[in-house]
């Protein structure tokens, strides 16, 4: 009867442990919970003047592959400018005159940022500002303005 | 005329009845499980007979819902070239509704018809009576462990069974459909929130394997003490618990992601 319940109470707690490893992997591989992000990186602040439908943790690419994620979407109170901050792995030093446009991936795919990197030798560092940025393009805007030109056309 | 009404009227009565005594006997089994501190060794066992020996039957069938939906969610989601989102498809439904409605449904198959037969026969042979005789709380001694042991194992047994569900659909997805590895986990990071989801999904589970262990052991208690009756029993106690889980899970699911 010992050994019995003895090997009862082993397989009761591997199955426990089996139930909580299960949960901690469905926490850490499938849900976006991060308790330690331990990549480093820096920041760098992009304004936009639309940036469509980007959210946070969309991708930031250079050349398709990925370097970053978005971190914060803000607007500048001021000057109605949408404030993206995006962190970017500390493995990649882009120049400082990079710019930035905002992409969809597939026509109803996620929207994406991707950086043209720029050919000056400084590089930007933490908490530095990207200026050259073009808008997400908005479809209903761009259905708007080619009907507009449809019109103007046919007169 | 009348005698189809008073079958109807009867008919009522005798649910009404019976849930009052499945009400009562819950009450009666709660109030026993603070005992169980004091002898957590039946706990123990009856996780393994709830638990453990469930595992196989919800191994084989996680990865296998897994495997089927990966390959029917890519045959409709590359019509929309929207492959890459396979990964939140899957993990979406098997967190939020297929874990912990297949666990509980597979639970109550072979957990809760085997506790409904056993105390059935339990009492049918009379030992539940022998017990009450020797002073012994048949209550603390086998209902409360039983209980308790279903509402413990359900969450890990749903929790299991969604990682390997999520882990078989990969399998397809990206081993075998060549959907890229990088968009299949990331999309699903994106889309699946910790407590919007997962929290909920183990929320669910567990209140199905309060409902799942429920059924069975007063189904089991309220067994007529023949074969027959112990028969019936059983089949009652797989019906009722899956007529149950499906109803909760619909009420569930519009409370939480309504």
């Amino acid at each position: 009867m010992g050994r019995n319940r003895r090997l009862i109470e082993i397989w009761v707690g591997v199955f426990v442990a089996l139930g909580f490893a299960a949960l901690f992997g469905l926490a850490m591989q499938v849900s976006n919970v991060q308790f330690f992000d331990a990549r480093e990186g820096y920041e760098v602040e992009l304004r936009f003047e639309n940036i469509g439908g980007l959210r946070a943790r969309a991708p930031v690419t250079v050349g398709g592959v990925r370097v970053g994620r978005v971190a914060e979407v803000g607007l500048d109170a001021n000057t109605y400018e949408a404030v993206v901050r995006v962190r970017i792995d500390d493995t990649y030093q882009l120049p400082e005159d990079t710019s930035a446009s905002i992409y969809t991936s597939g026509l109803l795919g996620e929207q994406y940022i991707a950086l043209d990197p720029g050919g000056l030798d400084f590089y930007l560092q933490d908490g530095d500002e990207i200026t050259l940025t073009q808008s997400a393009l908005v479809l209903e805007r761009l259905i708007g303005q080619f009907l507009y030109q449809m019109g103007d056309s046919d007169d | 005329m009348t005698d189809l009404l008073q079958r109807i009227g009867a008919r009522t009565l005798g649910i009404a009845e019976r849930l009052g005594r499945a009400f009562l006997f819950l009450l009666r089994a709660l109030a026993a499980v603070p005992s169980l501190v004091l002898r957590p060794g039946l706990v123990v066992q009856q996780i393994y007979s709830v638990g453990v020996l469930s595992l196989v039957i919800i191994v084989v069938s996680g990865v296998f819902v897994g495997l089927v939906l990966g390959l029917q969610g890519h045959t409709t989601l590359v019509n929309f070239g929207a492959e890459q989102s396979l990964g939140v498809l899957v993990a979406l439904s098997i967190v939020r509704e297929l874990g912990p409605v297949v666990t509980a449904l597979l639970f109550a198959g072979r957990a809760g018809s085997a506790l409904a037969a056993e105390i059935g026969l339990m009492k049918s042979t009379e030992q539940l009576s022998g017990m009450e005789m020797m002073a012994v709380d048949p209550m603390r001694r086998i209902i409360a462990p039983r209980l308790l042991a279903g509402f413990i194992a359900m969450p890990l047994l749903a929790a299991i069974f969604s990682f390997l569900a999520i882990f078989g659909s990969y399998v397809i997805g990206v081993g075998l459909l060549a959907v890229d590895a990088g968009a299949f986990w990331g999309q699903m990071q994106d889309a699946v929130d910790f407590r919007e989801d997962i929290l909920n999904g183990v929320i669910k589970s567990l209140a199905f394997g309060f409902v799942a262990s429920w059924i069975a052991v007063f189904e089991g208690y309220d067994a007529e003490p023949t074969s027959a009756g112990v028969s019936r029993a059983t089949t009652r106690a797989v019906v009722h618990t899956s007529l149950a889980v499906l109803g909760l899970d619909f009420v569930l699911t519009a409370l939480m992601f309504a």
